[in-house]
């Protein structure tokens, strides 16, 4: 509650000054679920601290504890261990209409005998906000979303599209400390999804309200947030910016869920300087620039690499790259890049993106004999 | 390429019949019915005699206002007792919803009149419901609810309360549960919530369940004619004794057609005071 005397005002016209740390952080929260008779644990033991005016993402497969994450932070569910705090506050136990954050549910749930600028006008009039006040600022966020012109109508009337839009603006007007989507863009059709994507990061930055997003679309979390959580089985997997969480994924799930990985089996031989060489599928040999803790030599391990970052050729690899031969099994050739599909022995594969970048599509054919490389640090060790 | 134009026509074509056989011809039959003179003995001419209405009503106002009175209270206790319920079972009734269904369905299986009868057993002057309480001294002992309003009233809300449930119940049970967590999270208290979002969405269905009780109490003979004894006869009870009693069959069909308009009428200024209420909130 107490606001650190240092801090800069920063809220545009909240009414209490801003409190130092994070807008938001759950400290050890557990919900656990009666199902006949077990309990299942839907989330189990997650601490974040999401910082102010951050995009921030929970991503993951249906069923991680994602969204119930969410409904923890906005008081629609009490956890049944740990702490959730908004501002430093700690409402543990607070009802969701006490609460200073606001949610985007996936099916919008706009009140259906209201009009667009009644159901935006909701929290303020609750919050008993002067009549002018709320006029003005329902038409202002209506512009924002560039549905001024749609305020009269009923929810039914509107498309998808604009729906959601009302959806976001409801939400918006209250300027709460934080706004939580609940997979936002999920009912909408790709085009209009991508188009929404680039929408809400534009209202994000403009309102520079903490966006908590939640998401099973990997694309959509990697391209819009600053930082995601991976969540599965009801535990963060890993927790980092977009690049990191991709480039660099930390078990076996996340590099597995997030886009296109190939998961090599292989075992620690020996380190030359700063390299590990690991002996993946026939006894080809592939370099690690980092192992895990508790890998030494002997260890079976998994190594990971991205389909793009593989090269492909004909011709004997030089350098310090991991140096692995196979057989083409299949190509497809998909426009702008073409995918290759190499059977490396020991009944394993590694997928490969080329570029189609100097008009020549086919590096190999089916059959043909090729050899793969990738530098290093393109490759990361997994405990087995 | 033709027969094809014709085929939902042909098809359409038995409900057609059965409309025309079982509700055209009937009223049409009433509505002559109700414009003829003479009587049972030297038969009925028609004569288009309007006057048999001005007759049903002057005679019979009094039952006409009492029962659509008694409709109107049936109808309010109906939505007072059947709201809760419907939404009780809508919202908490979880994976035993439809046991509590069948349980409101369960008294249909017995008969309309038995129903009834046992009513006045339930509300008789000494029975399981005054006895105790007059035992308890509670009540004077004279007190008596059989053969008043109230027990026609009771006894009208008693065995059309499903009519009310099941429509609202239907409403309730569609509406995303969602809804109401927007309500909260846009800081309405649980009172807020209800009186914003629950009950306006749900009010169709009061709509439709108000139409299927008020209609049939305000016609109804039977609870009157069991529990309201014989200062509180509704019109239905004047219509069955003009018909079956004293064979008027003209001012019998001439009451029916008045009860039936004076429905009418009701029913759609009804649904326009409720319409217009819409509109105005979508400026207020």
């Amino acid at each position: 509650m107490a606001p650190t005397s240092t801090t800069q005002p920063e809220a545009p016209e909240a009414g209490a000054a801003p409190a130092a740390g994070p807008a938001i952080s759950l400290a050890g929260v557990v919900k656990s679920f009666r199902a006949g008779s077990e309990t299942v644990r839907a989330v189990d033991g997650v601490d974040l601290e999401i910082e102010r005016g951050e995009f921030f993402s929970l991503l993951g497969p249906s069923g991680c504890g994602k969204t119930t994450t969410m409904r923890v932070i906005a008081g629609f569910e009490d956890p049944t261990e740990g702490v959730v705090r908004l501002d430093g506050r700690d409402v543990t136990g607070v009802a969701a209409n006490h609460r200073d954050v606001n949610m985007v549910f996936q099916s919008y749930a706009l009140f259906p005998h209201m009009s667009v600028a009644d159901n935006v006008a909701f929290g303020l009039r609750r919050k008993r906000v002067p009549k002018a006040e709320v006029t003005r600022r329902v038409g202002r966020i209506l512009d924002l979303v560039e549905l001024g012109h749609r305020a009269r109508h009923r929810p039914s009337q509107l498309s998808g599209g604009q729906q959601q839009r009302v959806a976001l603006a409801r939400a918006l007007v209250n300027e709460p400390s934080a706004l939580l989507l609940d997979e936002p863009l999920g009912a909408l059709d790709l085009k209009l999804r991508q188009s929404m994507q680039v929408e809400l990061k534009r209202i994000q930055r403009e309102v520079g309200i903490t966006f908590v997003y939640v998401t099973h679309d990997q694309g959509e979390a990697l391209t819009m947030s600053d930082r995601i959580a991976v969540m599965n089985n009801g535990v963060v997997e890993q927790l980092g910016v977009p690049a990191e969480i991709y480039e660099r994924p930390a078990t076996r799930f996340v590099a597995d869920f997030i886009g296109t990985s190939n998961l090599v089996r292989g075992v620690v031989r020996a380190a030359t300087g700063d390299l590990w060489k690991v002996e993946v599928a026939d006894g080809a040999t592939a370099l690690a620039a980092e192992l895990p803790g508790t890998v030494t030599t002997g260890s079976h391990i998994h190594l990971t690499v991205r389909p793009e970052k593989v090269r492909i050729g004909t011709d004997q690899p030089e350098g310090e790259v991991s140096r692995v031969p196979g057989t083409v099994a299949e190509t497809v050739y998909m426009g702008a890049a073409t995918h290759y599909q190499v059977d490396i022995g020991g009944g394993e594969e590694i997928t490969v993106y080329q570029q189609n970048a100097s008009g020549s599509t086919l590096v190999a054919a089916r059959g043909e004999r090729v050899w793969l490389s990738w530098r290093p640090e393109h490759s990361y060790a997994l405990p087995s | 390429m033709s027969n094809r134009k014709f085929t939902p026509y042909v098809l359409v074509l038995p409900a057609w019949a059965w409309l025309a056989l079982f509700f055209v011809v009937p009223i049409g039959g009433m509505l002559s019915l109700s414009l003829t003179t003479g009587n049972v003995v030297t038969g009925f001419q028609q004569t288009f005699e309007v006057g048999n209405y001005a007759t049903a009503v002057s005679t019979y106002w009094e039952q006409i206002l009492r029962s659509l009175f008694y409709g109107a209270c049936a109808t309010l206790v109906c939505i007072a007792l059947g709201y809760p319920m419907a939404y009780w079972i809508a919202f908490r009734g979880g994976a035993h919803k439809s046991t509590y269904l069948l349980l409101i369905l369960l008294p249909f299986f017995v008969s309309f009149v038995l129903r009834t009868i046992s009513w006045r057993f339930f509300l008789s002057d000494n029975g399981v419901v005054l006895g105790p309480l007059k035992d308890l001294g509670l009540l004077p002992e004279g007190f008596a609810v059989l053969n008043s309003a109230l027990a026609v009233i009771l006894g009208l809300a008693y065995n059309f309360l499903p009519f009310m449930v099941l429509p609202i119940y239907a409403v309730l049970e569609r509406m995303d549960p969602h809804l109401v967590e927007a309500a909260h999270d846009l800081y309405a208290g649980r009172f807020q919530a209800f009186a914003r979002v629950i009950l306006p969405v749900s009010l169709p269905g009061v709509f439709a369940g108000v139409l299927m009780t008020f209609i049939p109490t305000s016609a109804d003979y039977v609870n009157a004619s069991v529990l309201g004894g014989t200062h509180n006869t509704m019109i239905g009870n004047v219509v069955q004794t003009q018909y079956l009693v004293n064979n008027n069959y003209p001012i019998a069909a001439s009451i029916t057609f008045v009860l039936m308009g004076l429905l009418l009428v009701g029913i759609f200024s009804y649904a326009r005071a409720l319409g217009t209420e819409r509109v105005m909130e979508v400026h207020a």
